[in-house]
């Protein structure tokens, strides 16, 4: 236990850049999967092409590999910011197809008539979407997109294996300093993890039965 | 092409769309054309070298050679047996999480309540260093039971949703005919739930795929690593780029298969085969008892989705 106070100020360290990578990351993703969601349904061919496609593409590349590429081909293109904004970039560009598709399955959730009243009262596309469907299909889907921000705070640990310290490496690095005490400092750790992931989840609840559209 | 959400486009929507399209695929080929050229073009490094560009032939010519794509092939087979291994292990566990869960015995949900959400909250690549430092496995063991573990609780949560899914008449009708608690559980209940599950678990499965390269960073020698530290440690580090989007298509063509499977099974056993519907709430309305889709897993998310709130 002695090994995880005296490791704690560096575990503490690692958790502010963990919580810095899922407040950026997860930012970025709700904006961009918002966007790529709308492409999704647009009537614009291109757009909905590009949505699916990019979509499939980073659904099934790991997320190991994202990482790894902006590590090594970041710095090659001549990329500043550090490894820390290059891993952010990696993981919002993980995270957005899954926001897209969650918001996506609440659009076309939407009863059609919904739409339907929208478009004969004279809406176009976009007010069809930004004013009607929209704001009632992310209430909706409020649950998964936490779902998916739960995932993305879990997945921050995977950018401790491309050189930014935050809680999986400083963990590492506390091991390295006390190895007689591994179980305690992994069990803090997890510790960490979990006051982000169930505070997520208990969010998730409230905020599905506050919000949820009655119909 | 027409959608609830537009109209069907008159002349002056087709306009805008036409020139909408061309600003769109213009920028979207821009952006593809300039990072191509930012690859393709030398570099000087710091030391006044200069480095070819990543298309340059002198960075590809080592893919003549056989035996880079024989260690390129043992990577995969490392990626896949440790893929297989784990998918086994996590349906047999997910399986026992599903019928723990389930108990009617506090003794036993409570706890494996409190084990699976533990399980599911913690970063798989944690769990595998955990094991990996704990039990001194060595870094395929880890990865393996670490994979195994955290998906099996995902299964489990998935399998459990399906249950919970069924009409009520499935489980009294198994009772009403003489059938102990625990057998109508296994005859009744669990192969329909499993039967209407089936594409969650395989897109869940192609996570598990997807999740072998975190073994890249405790040294196991998957496809990733082969392809980056093997392959470059041997023939040089400038071949490190093209090895790595050899990897790269690997992993794709993997996964989008996998995923192809998964989307095929769905239709299979969709609507109109011979299966119990479950019953879908309506949306926003969670009576009890009723599968709540926002808590099934969002299946294919890397790393899976984390603990649901408690009293789930």
């Amino acid at each position: 236990m002695d090994a995880v106070i005296e490791q704690f100020p560096r575990l503490l360290d690692g958790f502010t850049k963990t919580l810095a990578l899922l407040g950026i990351a997860g930012a970025g993703a709700l904006v961009f999967g918002t966007l790529v969601a709308g492409f999704r349904v647009s009537p614009i061919a291109p757009l909905r092409m590009f949505a699916a496609a990019f979509t499939e593409l980073f659904r099934n590349i790991p997320l190991t590999l994202i990482l790894f590429g902006f590590a090594t081909l970041g710095p090659y293109l001549g990329a500043r910011g550090g490894y820390f904004m290059l891993a952010a970039i990696g993981l919002t560009l993980y995270t957005t197809p899954f926001i897209a598709e969650a918001i996506r399955s609440g659009i076309n959730g939407i009863p059609v008539g919904q739409a339907e009243a929208a478009r004969s009262i004279g809406l176009g596309f976009g007010q069809v979407l930004g004013h009607v469907i929209l704001p009632q299909a992310v209430r909706m889907v409020i649950p998964p997109i936490i779902n998916v921000l739960i995932a993305l705070t879990k997945n921050t640990s995977v950018a401790g294996g491309f050189f930014v310290v935050e809680l999986f490496a400083s963990s590492r690095n506390a091991i390295n300093q006390r190895g007689d005490e591994v179980i305690a400092i992994l069990l803090a750790v997890a510790a960490f993890y979990l006051v982000v992931t169930v505070t997520l989840g208990i969010i998730a609840g409230q905020v599905e039965k506050r919000v949820a559209v009655a119909r | 092409m027409t959608s609830v959400l537009y109209d069907v486009p008159g002349p002056k929507a087709k306009r805008i769309a036409r020139i909408v399209s061309v600003i769109a695929v213009l920028l979207i080929a821009g952006i593809l054309v300039g990072v191509v050229i930012a690859l393709a073009v030398p570099r000087t490094t710091a030391a006044g070298q200069v480095v070819p560009g990543l298309f340059d032939p002198s960075r590809w010519d080592v893919f003549n050679d056989l035996v880079v794509w024989r260690s390129i092939g043992n990577g995969v087979l490392g990626t896949l047996r440790m893929a297989g291994i784990a998918a086994l292990l996590a349906i047999v566990i997910g399986v026992l999480f599903s019928f723990a869960r389930t108990a009617s015995l506090a003794v036993i949900r409570i706890p494996s309540t409190v084990i699976l959400e533990f399980f599911r909250g913690m970063p798989v690549l944690l769990m595998m260093l955990f094991i990996l430092l704990v039990f001194s496995t060595g870094s395929y063991a880890a990865g393996i039971l670490a994979l195994g573990l955290y998906n099996g609780a995902i299964i489990g949560e998935i399998l459990r949703a399906g249950i919970a899914a069924l009409p009520r008449g499935q489980r009294e009708g198994g009772l009403s005919i003489g059938l102990t608690p625990v057998s109508t559980r296994f005859l009744i209940e669990f192969p329909q739930a499993a039967r209407n599950m089936l594409p969650i678990i395989i897109a869940q499965l192609v996570v598990l795929l997807k999740d072998t390269a975190l073994a890249y960073i405790l040294a196991y020698s998957e496809l990733l690593y082969v392809a980056t530290k093997t392959l470059p440690n041997f023939f040089g580090n400038r071949y490190l780029y093209s090895f790595f989007f050899v990897a790269l298509l690997v992993y794709l063509s993997m996964n989008l298969s996998l995923s192809f499977i998964a989307r095929l099974v769905a239709k299979r056993t969709g609507p109109g085969g011979s299966r119990v519907e479950p019953r879908i709430p309506r949306r926003g309305v969670h009576p009890e008892g009723d599968i709540d889709m926002s808590r099934v897993p969002d299946a294919g998310m890397g790393g899976g989705v984390g603990a649901a709130p408690p009293g789930h």
